[in-house]
């Protein structure tokens, strides 16, 4: 089973407690009324479908019940790191490079 | 290629079996072709099929990565049904099961399909109510389906276990008699060669890694690992990763893939006569030829291309087949596995022409595309052929996404299908 670090409990615990909640860093349209129809398709519908290391949302749904995000393999669905919703997206290089040593 | 009838059964047997001629030749790529498939899953060699018999293109080769047939089209569960709530999808899939009827005759090749009928069980009062809604609509749209009441259920499907003090009681069922089941690799197979005989090259282990496009736009052809190969069209049907392929084409695909489970259990003798499908407890059970148990899982909640999938999944399907079938308590499971399948948003297909000229997509079918298998390959032919949509998929367009125009099959079933 998968381990998943909740970086707002500060534990790591089974898949079993938390939730998928999407791809990560998808903004909200600052201004609603003045989207395309395009700019919405993208924004609801478009994925990036990553085949390899993906940013992504989690809730730890049975736990503190809060959102975060998570860089995760998606083809061995190994975690690189999680981190708190609302910090600034990490920089893939590095988190790849740490985690090859 | 040798016609499979009684007296060729005869003639080989008698010569010991040795002198039957390949059902495909192992083919290289050409330097051009008129279409261009890139995936040799059930899906795209059906539609090279129909390319070439309704159609006369028969310039057409199918490039897969892996083998034929070795990716969805060998890893689903086999489960072949139409009775889908709007009208739309009902008219895709039940177009599908009228292929199926016959699809042995038609390929000279025996598919196995056999219509014993899916058994979808009621276990809520909202089961109820919306398993009634679909009998309703399918039948307005001549769809077979009926209502069967939990003693009904019990005599069709005898393992059921209807006792009202059940974990998940059965509140009854809805039974769609013609669907039923077919065996998965055959249908790759024989239309590869029924394909193949009339002149499509089949070439396997070949990795498209990019769609070329013109200076104007147009496709222009496709990198593999063999080479460049040049086409006037190309249609995508690869599943699971159908984003990376349409990707390098620059068509963003409003797609996730996860992976998709199943299970079969030791082989047993004939006890499961039919298919049984229970969507609020999530689990699909029927009884393969050999006696195996083939049981469906769901998909994991997370993108995925492990093609393995995660144990609690399965845990949970376990626990849901040994309560509704507690005769199947002590049954050894033998091997589980994943397939990575493509989701919309609205759990429809997409099938159909690209922002792209001459880029075709056949797309997510997320965890139904076998039981579509004949109708998606003929309207995708039909759309490739006429660079129009045939009028059954003509609503499964991409543009959906952007129009509002979405097939809700999702809110509709509330589960995979």
């Amino acid at each position: 089973m998968i381990q998943i670090h909740c970086p707002y409990c500060g534990e790591t615990l089974p898949e079993l407690e938390f939730a998928y909640a999407g791809e990560a860093h998808i903004n909200r349209p600052e201004n609603p009324a003045e989207q395309t129809d395009e700019e919405w398709a993208e924004f609801l519908f478009i994925r990036d479908n990553v085949k390899g290391p993906h940013f992504e949302r989690w809730r730890h749904l049975h736990g503190c019940g809060r959102f975060f995000n998570a860089v995760r393999n998606t083809i061995t669905d190994r975690f690189y790191i999680t981190y708190k919703a609302g910090e600034p997206r990490p920089d893939l290089a590095t988190l790849l490079e740490e985690d090859n040593k | 290629m040798t016609r499979f009838n009684a007296l060729n059964l005869v003639k080989n047997a008698l010569s010991g079996h040795k002198n039957w001629t390949e059902q495909w030749p192992e083919s290289q790529p050409k330097a051009e072709y008129d279409v261009v498939i890139v995936g040799a899953g059930g899906h795209g060699l059906g539609a090279a099929y129909y390319l070439a018999k309704q159609h006369g293109i028969t310039n057409v080769a199918v490039i897969d990565k892996g083998w034929l047939g070795g990716g969805n089209t060998g890893r689903n569960t086999t489960i072949i049904r139409s009775n889908y709530l709007y009208d739309e999808s009902a008219r895709l899939f039940d177009h599908a099961l009228d292929l199926w009827q016959d699809l042995s005759q038609e390929l000279n090749y025996n598919v196995m399909y056999s219509n014993r009928g899916v058994l979808m069980l009621a276990h809520t009062v909202h089961d109820v109510q919306s398993f009634k809604r679909h009998v309703h609509a399918n039948r307005l749209n001549g769809v077979d389906n009926r209502w069967l009441t939990p003693e009904e259920c019990k005599e069709f499907c005898p393992p059921v276990n209807i006792a009202p003090d059940a974990r998940y009681p059965v509140m009854g069922g809805a039974l769609q008699e013609r669907a039923g089941t077919a065996r998965h690799d055959a249908v790759a197979w024989g239309y590869a060669r029924g394909a193949a005989e009339r002149g499509v090259d089949i070439i396997q282990n070949c990795a498209v890694t990019a769609i070329r496009r013109h200076p104007d736009g147009s496709v222009a052809g496709v990198e593999t690992s063999k080479g460049f190969i040049k086409a006037k069209k190309v249609a995508v049907s690869a599943s699971g990763h159908n984003s990376q392929v349409m990707e390098t084409a620059g068509v963003r695909l409003p797609l996730e893939s996860t992976p998709l489970q199943a299970l079969v259990s030791e082989p047993v003798k004939p006890i499961f006569p039919c298919v049984v499908m229970s969507n609020a407890v999530h689990a699909y059970c029927s009884q393969s030829d050999k006696g195996e148990l083939v049981i469906g899982s769901g998909t994991d909640q997370y993108v995925s291309y492990s093609q393995r999938g995660g144990l609690p999944l399965i845990e949970h399907t376990i626990a849901a087949i040994s309560e509704v079938f507690p005769i199947f308590n002590r049954m050894r499971m033998l091997r589980k596995w994943g397939g990575i399948v493509d989701n919309t948003p609205d759990r429809s297909a997409i099938i159909g022409k690209t922002p792209v000229q001459n880029l075709y997509v056949n797309c997510g079918w997320g965890t139904g595309g076998f039981k579509a298998t004949p109708g998606a390959a003929h309207t995708l032919a039909w759309t490739v052929a006429k660079d129009e949509p045939h009028p059954i998929n003509a609503p499964f367009t991409l543009d959906r996404f952007r129009t509002g125009r979405l097939i809700d099959e999702a809110a509709a079933a509330a589960v995979a299908h």
